[in-house]
């Protein structure tokens, strides 16, 4: 029996029917053709030029996000189960934030505090009595899953404001594609590639109503923003302006982009830039990445935004503990996907049991991301657990604490050959007016040093392609 | 389009030209140097670079290798060969979507490698290899957007960047050395002094056989005004750049719904000008004159097509 669940291999070693080919297929390859398609990828992607922008003073550095020739397989019931669990839980979040922006029924059944709310920083006021249209305010949300066993998938974060990633699960796709047809030729594999299409439809779905085909642009921090890449790639695909700021006037509360035949109304704006910096007016005022009297536009009606500004109260590690209730208050229904047990330090009695167990526990700030200021119970020292105790003491209300999952390996390439890595999921979940629509798959990351659980390409983390398969595999699991 | 884009497109082929400019600049005064004042050349290099001030803030005098190093790569010189190519990248960047792969990768490309060049890369020895390598960018430049570029705004907003830049430098080369080219600066017609005047304003502009297959007769003054002025297929002329202006304009000016403005009437006024005039009637009225002109429409002509397509 390993200690982790293997997506390959299962529980007790034995191929997994959904990665019978996979494992056909690397017993079958050479290592120097296999090599030499991992070098191959490498190529291609700095060729295309997807890097992570790192500016530095004097110079720059493009890096690549390294990315595993292995994909991570999941099959047509897993991801309908996924997928299903994905829907509940997205529609729940979009529910929650029209309530706490609205009536808050969820306050009124005791669930939560009016404090609890209120004092949120990613709680935006101006939002309050706003109902965005088709009652949607995460437009995109990436829902990171772990599985632990064969039926065990857990959610280990909602990210409600504007996750990114998607750009590598295409990229990932089309660059396997490119080195492996004869694998897509004999596996049925769910084609991603509709994504910008989907992502196009689900944002004019909330535009402003109106007689004009409705225009939507991306907003991006511009050529210095890490992302950029992504926000160029995703305007190019969906065939939509790539603007800043700078292209943006607000007129009579209605937005525009300054074109070379004058000004042009914008209805739609996919923004990737944080809500402090949409509008010097209401929020940052030093900011010059937003657009002057851009909410009054977006309070009267007049302009989509996506998603919508204070959609990141739902996704703070400190609500993440209510979702299940949420599902219940707000669908009448079980949640399919699990949570992971969390305790809340500002609550004296999770404090004291954290602190007792800081050896077995995940301790994350409540605002923290990219898995920085995180402590790994089980891959800790002693001097790490008293240092982080003090911090813990401290300010309590800044930590959750969860038990530390076993995550879930694949197989992955490493300096000698292949060795089981841990991974997680990030499906892209569209919400728009007419209803949710995610496409088969999602971002796989992959923890690269050995017995790592953390896979945030900040800390050395790589990227997989992921696959549903489109027909049921025979046999069992 | 948005107006950023039309701006970030004209503006990355303007540094480009520019690039391209200074360096036949460079290769002319580094050429002429050996039989003329070698002082006079390189200053008159600054001058048309319109650089002569900013330099005599970083030197005392004018010698070969600082005055190509400055013109090449001078923190201090923000019209620099580098500093063009850091620009031009900066624009293709900032709209990469707007460019095609080709574009994209011959300025990025270019820039990569100027983050390689040596440290002696700009002086005397090496000068003329440095310079061909630029000349090889901006080759590969206008060669990637006229053979990949849809012809639409994109287009020829990049097109009207190549020439108005063109035009302006033309114009400016050509005030640099006017004085050579009038009458009263001649010793004698056909003398060696001369030629080499004469010539050293063709060198400028690389346009030494050009003169040959047009005129077929030994270099003439206002022969080389008319070629650089009015000659409609020389392509470093004010007058086949004003026709490419006007073209790239009317095109604009059709995917507008026929809007015009001041930027349309002052282009079209320019190139009428350029195509029905006659060397000897601008002698008479006065060379400089004309040029000076000319130099101030071409800004004037920038700042009315931002006006017009960039707000």
């Amino acid at each position: 029996m390993r200690q982790f669940f293997d997506d390959m291999h299962g529980h007790d070693g034995e191929v997994r029917a959904a990665y019978a080919e996979i494992a056909t297929w690397l017993a079958q390859t050479p290592p120097h053709t296999l090599n030499a398609k991992r070098e191959e990828a490498e190529r291609l992607f700095r060729r295309i030029g997807i890097t992570f922008a790192v500016y530095t003073e004097g110079g720059d550095t493009e890096r690549l996000i390294p990315f595993d020739i292995i994909p991570r397989v999941l099959d047509a019931d897993e991801w309908a189960f996924l997928e299903r669990g994905l829907k509940q839980r997205v529609n729940a979040l979009n529910l929650f934030l029209a309530d706490v922006y609205g009536a808050r029924e969820i306050v009124k059944a005791g669930k939560l505090t009016n404090e609890h709310i209120d004092t949120h920083p990613a709680y935006c006021a101006h939002m309050q009595g706003v109902t965005p249209p088709g009652g949607v305010y995460t437009h995109i949300a990436g829902i990171d899953l772990v599985r632990t066993g064969v039926n065990d998938f857990y959610v280990l974060e909602d990210n409600c404001r504007t996750p990114s990633g998607v750009s590598y699960m295409l990229e990932n796709r089309s660059v396997m594609m490119r080195l492996f047809p004869e694998l897509f030729a004999r596996i049925g594999v769910e084609p991603v590639a509709r994504y910008p299409q989907d992502l196009l439809r689900t944002l004019r779905s909330v535009a402003p109503p109106g007689d004009e085909e409705p225009c939507v642009v991306v907003l991006t921090p511009g050529q210095f923003n890490s992302a950029y890449y992504e926000h160029s790639f995703l305007a190019d695909e969906m065939g939509v302006e790539l603007v800043e700021g700078i292209d943006l006037v607000v007129r009579d509360k209605k937005v525009f982009m300054r074109t070379t035949g004058g000004l042009k109304r914008v209805h739609v704006i996919y923004r990737r830039i944080d809500d402090d910096f949409l509008d010097p007016m209401v929020f940052r005022q030093d900011s010059v990445l937003g657009a002057f009297g851009l909410m009054e536009a977006y309070r009267a009606g007049n302009v989509a935004l996506a998603n919508a500004p204070g959609a990141g109260i739902a996704d703070d590690k400190a609500i993440y503990m209510h979702v299940p209730e949420m599902i219940r208050f707000y669908l009448g229904e079980e949640p399919i996907l699990n949570n992971v047990p969390t305790w809340d330090c500002a609550n004296e009695g999770a404090l004291a049991y954290v602190l007792d167990h800081l050896e077995e526990l995940v301790v994350k700030e409540t605002r923290g991301s990219g898995g920085y200021g995180m402590l790994v119970g089980p891959h800790s020292t002693k001097k790490m657990r008293e240092a982080f105790a003090k911090k813990l003491r401290r300010t309590p209300d800044a930590y959750v604490a969860q038990p530390t999952l076993a995550l879930s390996t694949c197989p992955t390439f490493v300096a000698d050959g292949t060795a089981p890595r841990h991974v997680d999921l990030r499906p892209f979940v569209l919400s728009g007016a007419d209803g949710v629509r995610i496409v088969p798959g999602g971002l796989t990351r992959v923890a690269l040093s050995d017995g790592s659980l953390v896979v945030n390409s900040s800390q050395g983390g790589g990227t997989k392609d992921t696959w549903v398969l489109h027909t049921r595999q025979n046999g069992g699991k | 389009m948005l107006a950023r884009a039309a701006e970030s497109l004209f503006w990355l082929a303007r540094y480009m030209e520019r690039m391209d400019n200074l360096a036949r600049l460079i290769e002319a005064a580094q050429s002429m140097a050996g039989v003329l004042s070698e002082t006079e050349e390189w200053r008159s290099a600054l001058t048309a670079a319109g650089v002569d001030e900013l330099y005599d803030e970083t030197y005392d005098e004018v010698t070969p290798e600082s005055a190509a190093l400055f013109l090449c790569n001078s923190p201090s010189n923000p019209s620099a060969i580098t500093a063009c190519l850091d620009n031009a990248r900066i624009n293709a960047r900032a709209m990469r979507g707007a460019l095609t792969r080709d574009m994209w990768e011959a300025v990025n490309q270019g820039w990569l490698e100027s983050r390689q060049l040596s440290a002696d890369a700009f002086l005397p020895e090496k000068l003329p290899d440095t310079l061909d390598w630029v000349r090889t960018i901006s080759t590969r430049f206008s060669g990637a957007y006229e053979t990949t570029m849809l012809r639409n705004e994109n287009y020829w907003f990049t097109r009207l960047g190549t020439f108005l830049e063109r035009a302006d430098n033309t114009a400016r080369i050509l005030d640099v050395k006017y004085h050579l080219l009038l009458p009263e600066a001649s010793s004698g017609v056909g003398g060696m002094l001369d030629y080499y005047q004469w010539t050293s304003v063709l060198r400028a502009v690389s346009a030494v056989r050009a003169y040959q297959w047009v005129y077929r007769e030994e270099v003439k003054p206002w022969n080389v005004a008319e070629l650089l002025l009015l000659r409609q297929e020389m392509p470093r002329s004010l007058r086949a750049c004003y026709d490419a202006i006007t073209e790239c304009l009317d095109k604009l000016a059709a995917a507008h719904d026929g809007k015009r403005g001041e930027c349309h009437r002052l282009a079209g006024a320019t190139a009428s000008q350029l195509r029905y005039g006659r060397i000897g009637d601008i002698f008479q009225s006065g060379l400089h004159e004309h040029l000076t002109e000319q130099i101030e429409r071409a800004a004037e002509l920038g700042d009315q097509i931002a006006a017009c397509y960039m707000r």
